[in-house]
């Protein structure tokens, strides 16, 4: 959608209102209104959902309303408003908000953050630009139209009078508001000063010399330290444990067992142990016995031997174009591959964790690093009968969001705590506790089975998918739509589904879904190609320059970044030498086009993957830096997960430290050089869309390199394994 | 319990803890110097990267009552005010993402440049290979550490 398309289009209606403090700063919040069935002033809800504090010192304070987790919102969130605003970004500083409903949405994921925050962020700095030029105005008794705002001050073009912000602020305040519909709003590169440039992070400076920001840092007079543990095959309710034997060691203050529900997302059954310090309590948990009342004894091998058996069903036909058996009997060549990927975990740096106190009044507050502290706050007042209104949730910052931090058991478990307790308690997670009780993102097996035609075009393509489910229903992270391409991007197309029923939890993790099944459809595109004899550029370019029907997603874009990607690499001007290939893929995801290529050496199974050229096209870019991080963050965590596993035996999860789930180190990593394609639209967000075509771009240049095609991950699988460079 | 007197960026507590409990612990619960962080707890990670003597090494093995008369430097008193050439280069560069391994990666960084002023790439590979970082900041890793070489060389060493 193009850029003024979308500001004509805005169904809200957003507006600013004003006001001024007893310090003299200014205040701006924007509100929006909701929708409501009477439509007077007088009945208009303001919930301002932003707010820009200009004090009288000129410093500029902006307040951050949705959590940090490393996406970076913190930093370009505040850019948008200071572009808007003409200041300095020297005299910004930015604030955490806590979760406030005036603030409306405070959730981050589906890499939403950008999109939907663009239009207020420049409303709040350009109505607030506005109005203190208009106040200088009329102090000078001149036209607004004749002055202009920079670096914090209004001129007046023709006498070259200027005063700065900080002066007008009292009179900016009695004046009227501007109407949102008349705020000319920046929308291009070519307009930014400071959008576009490589921001440092604002929270930089207390990073790098150790102050608390997350929520493991909190301390508080009298904090006491938690662990709970909870039933290592899910659900599983506490039949016995020997509480009052733990009780009784060093420094634990109280053991109990807490009963909890069977929802995998809310309070489960458990044992806590509180204690004065957190090695205290750990060491406590290793002389707690419990007996639990086991549900399910879910194993990796039970689901490959369903897995095996499903393959050869039909399945449930979730869509059908053209006929596709006809096609492929009428193919010059068919080509059919398997595809299969593991469980694997979220592994945040940071485990999870949560501090709360329970205050006599029945006040509860929390300091917690979710990414859906409403969620949170609902999900403790719904299983504790405790009023939202009496609820305070501060936002910590995350160390490592990635989809685990929407589910929020880690903060309903710490109140619970709290309030049995009545101390102040932080809970902390143990690795072993994260990596065990993770919402996973869900295994599949892919059955692609493709037509090519004489002239070397894919006419047909059955795809069957054998994914998790359950009570018949796709869990999360598990589903496909039947609208992904190939669909409507070649003439007969079939995708069918089978189902095997789990009892592991599994929940959003980056780019859910698209991060998995992209490498299964852009590795065997890689297949297809090979027995079409095509270039991989060729053909998938090719595949994109068409649509039978509605197109799966914009070719033109989506070619944009692929053409990019490609002649940042050289590909097809440079010959590699025998044991070096180059890999390819692009994809489209939660509203961003990317595109990467990589370059791979082969040291016999032993794979360096040197170097990764990126293009990504999601409209103008903000912080340079954070868009850059965001790729590289991905590309890297690609190649990381890519050797990694999470299995299931006996219903519980194998793996439980970083010692046999080893992410990637630094002398494994790429080199990732980004391009960014700032296309005429609406900003959209990075945290999710670089990662998808990453794996079969390596993967296939690892092809490439090797003439080895993987089809299974981990890595190791498939006998290859990631060497340091 | 036992006693223990422990030297941390410069400045000396005594403190009884659990004969058994790691720095780490010592550090974030009975101090509250929370700037090392916990990740693993077994010492693969190196997000609890502390300098003993100097030398980066894992507080969450280490049992705090073994370090007495060691120098310990945390990430708190690398230098306080971000002055010291990895923080600045850490800065300049915008390394951290959600800055959860930071504090290790910038001790673990210190300390090689103190010991070789001119890195090569294999040099940082291997210096680095300690400390993970799950959000992939490790191009920006190379680039800081390069960088801080760069600025120390003409500002006369790290120190």
């Amino acid at each position: 959608m193009k850029i003024s398309e979308n500001q004509k289009s805005m169904n809200r209606r957003s507006f600013l209102k004003v006001s001024i403090l007893a310090s003299g700063a200014l205040v701006i919040g924007i509100g929006c209104e909701r929708p409501s069935s009477a439509s007077t002033m007088e009945q208009r809800t303001w919930k301002p959902n932003l707010y820009v504090r200009i004090n009288t010192d000129g410093t500029v304070t902006i307040v951050s309303k949705n959590p940090e987790a490393g996406q970076g919102v913190k930093t370009a969130f505040p850019m948008v408003v200071a572009e808007c605003l003409n200041v300095d970004w020297k005299n910004v500083s930015v604030e955490q908000a806590p979760l406030d409903d005036r603030y409306g949405r405070q959730a981050i994921g589906g890499s939403r953050g950008t999109p939907d925050g663009w239009d207020d962020l420049r409303i709040a700095g350009t109505g607030a630009r506005y109005l203190l030029t208009a106040a200088a105005a009329s102090e000078w008794g001149v036209p607004v139209a004749d002055c202009m705002a920079e670096k914090g001050a209004v001129i007046h073009k023709a006498s070259g009078r200027s005063r700065r912000y900080e002066s007008l602020l009292e009179i900016a305040a009695t004046l009227p508001v501007p109407d949102v519909a008349d705020l000319k709003l920046k929308s291009r590169p070519e307009e930014f000063e400071l959008l576009g440039t490589f921001v440092p992070g604002v929270d930089n400076p207390k990073i790098i010399t150790g102050q608390a920001l997350f929520g493991c840092d909190i301390r508080l007079e009298g904090m006491l330290y938690a662990i709970y543990e909870k039933c290592p095959t899910y659900a599983g309710k506490v039949r016995k444990a020997n509480v009052d034997q733990v009780r009784k060691l060093p420094g634990v203050t109280h053991a109990f067992v807490v009963d909890g529900g069977s929802d995998l997302r809310g309070l489960l059954p458990g044992v806590a142990v509180v204690a004065k310090t957190w090695w205290e309590a750990q060491s406590a948990r290793k002389k707690l016995r419990v007996e639990w009342d086991t549900t399910h004894s879910d194993s990796t091998a039970d689901y490959d031997r369903q897995a095996e058996v499903l393959r050869k069903e039909a399945g449930e036909t979730l869509r059908t174009d053209g006929d596709v058996q006809r096609a492929l009997d009428s193919a010059s060549n068919v080509v059919e591959a398997s595809y299969y990927y593991p469980f694997v975990s979220h592994a945040n740096m940071e485990p999870q964790n949560c501090t709360a106190v329970y205050r006599e009044s029945g006040r509860m507050e929390l300091w917690a690093p979710s990414q859906n502290p409403k969620a949170g706050r609902q999900l403790i007042s719904a299983t504790m009968d405790i009023p939202e209104d009496r609820i305070h949730v501060n936002l910590a910052r995350i160390g490592g969001g990635f989809g685990r931090r929407l589910r929020n058991d880690f903060m309903v478990e710490a109140a619970w705590i709290a309030r049995e307790t009545r101390q102040p308690v932080q809970l902390q997670w143990s690795r072993e506790d994260d990596m065990r009780h993770d919402f996973y993102r869900p295994a599949a097996w892919h059955h692609f089975t493709a037509g090519v035609d004489k002239n070397g075009k894919m006419s047909a393509f059955d795809h069957h998918f054998v994914t998790f489910s359950k009570n018949g229903e796709t869990v999360s992270g598990a589903g496909l739509s039947p609208d992904h391409y190939p669909a409507g991007l070649v003439p007969n197309f079939r995708l069918r589904q089978s189902l095997i029923e789990t009892n592991v939890p599994t929940g959003p993790w980056r780019s859910p879904g698209h991060s998995a099944y992209c490498w299964a459809y852009q590795s065997f595109f890689d297949e297809v190609a090979l027995a079409a004899e095509r270039d991989q550029l060729e053909f998938r370019l090719d595949l994109l320059s068409r649509s039978y029907g509605k197109p799966p997603l914009d070719l033109e874009r989506t070619s944009g970044t692929l053409k990019l990607a490609a002649e940042k690499a050289g590909w097809g001007r440079r010959a590699l030498a025998a044991n070096r290939g180059m890999g390819m893929a692009f994809h489209f995801d939660h509203g961003g086009f990317v595109s990467h290529v990589a370059e791979v050496v082969a040291d016999g199974s032993r794979i360096t993957v040197e170097k990764v050229y990126s293009a990504a096209d999601v409209g103008p870019i903000i912080n340079v830096s954070g868009a850059r991080h965001q790729v590289e963050g991905a590309v890297t965590d690609a190649l990381s997960t890519a050797q990694l596993e999470i299995t299931f035996a006996n219903g519980a999860a194998t793996q439980s430290n970083f010692s046999d789930y080893s992410l990637l180190r630094i002398n494994q990593a790429p080199e990732i050089e980004c391009h960014f394609i700032q296309s005429d639209n609406s900003p959209t967000g990075l945290g999710e869309p670089p990662f998808a075509a990453a794996t079969p771009a390596i993967t296939n240049a690892i092809f490439a390199a090797t003439g080895t095609r993987i089809r299974e991950l981990p890595f190791s699988r498939s006998g290859v394994s990631a060497a340091p460079r | 319990m036992s006693q223990v007197t422990l030297n941390i960026n410069g400045q000396t507590h005594t403190v009884d803890v659990p004969s058994d409990m790691p720095l780490l612990w010592a550090l974030r619960d009975t101090l509250n110097l929370t700037g090392t962080k916990y990740s693993c707890g077994t010492g693969v990670c190196g997000t609890c990267t502390v300098l003993i003597n100097g030398t980066p090494m894992r507080s969450c093995v280490m049992p705090a009552i073994s370090m007495a008369g060691a120098e310990i430097t945390t990430i708190e008193g690398l230098d306080p005010s971000g002055n010291h050439p990895v923080q600045r280069a850490w800065n300049d560069e915008d390394v951290p993402q959600c800055g959860y391994c930071q504090g290790g990666q910038i001790l673990t960084a210190s300390a090689l440049l103190k010991q070789n002023p001119n890195p090569s790439d294999q040099d940082i590979d291997a210096a680095m290979a300690g400390v993970l970082c799950r959000c992939g900041t490790y191009s920006r890793i190379r680039k800081a550490i390069k960088r801080a070489a760069e600025n120390a060389a003409r500002e006369g060493g790290t120190s």
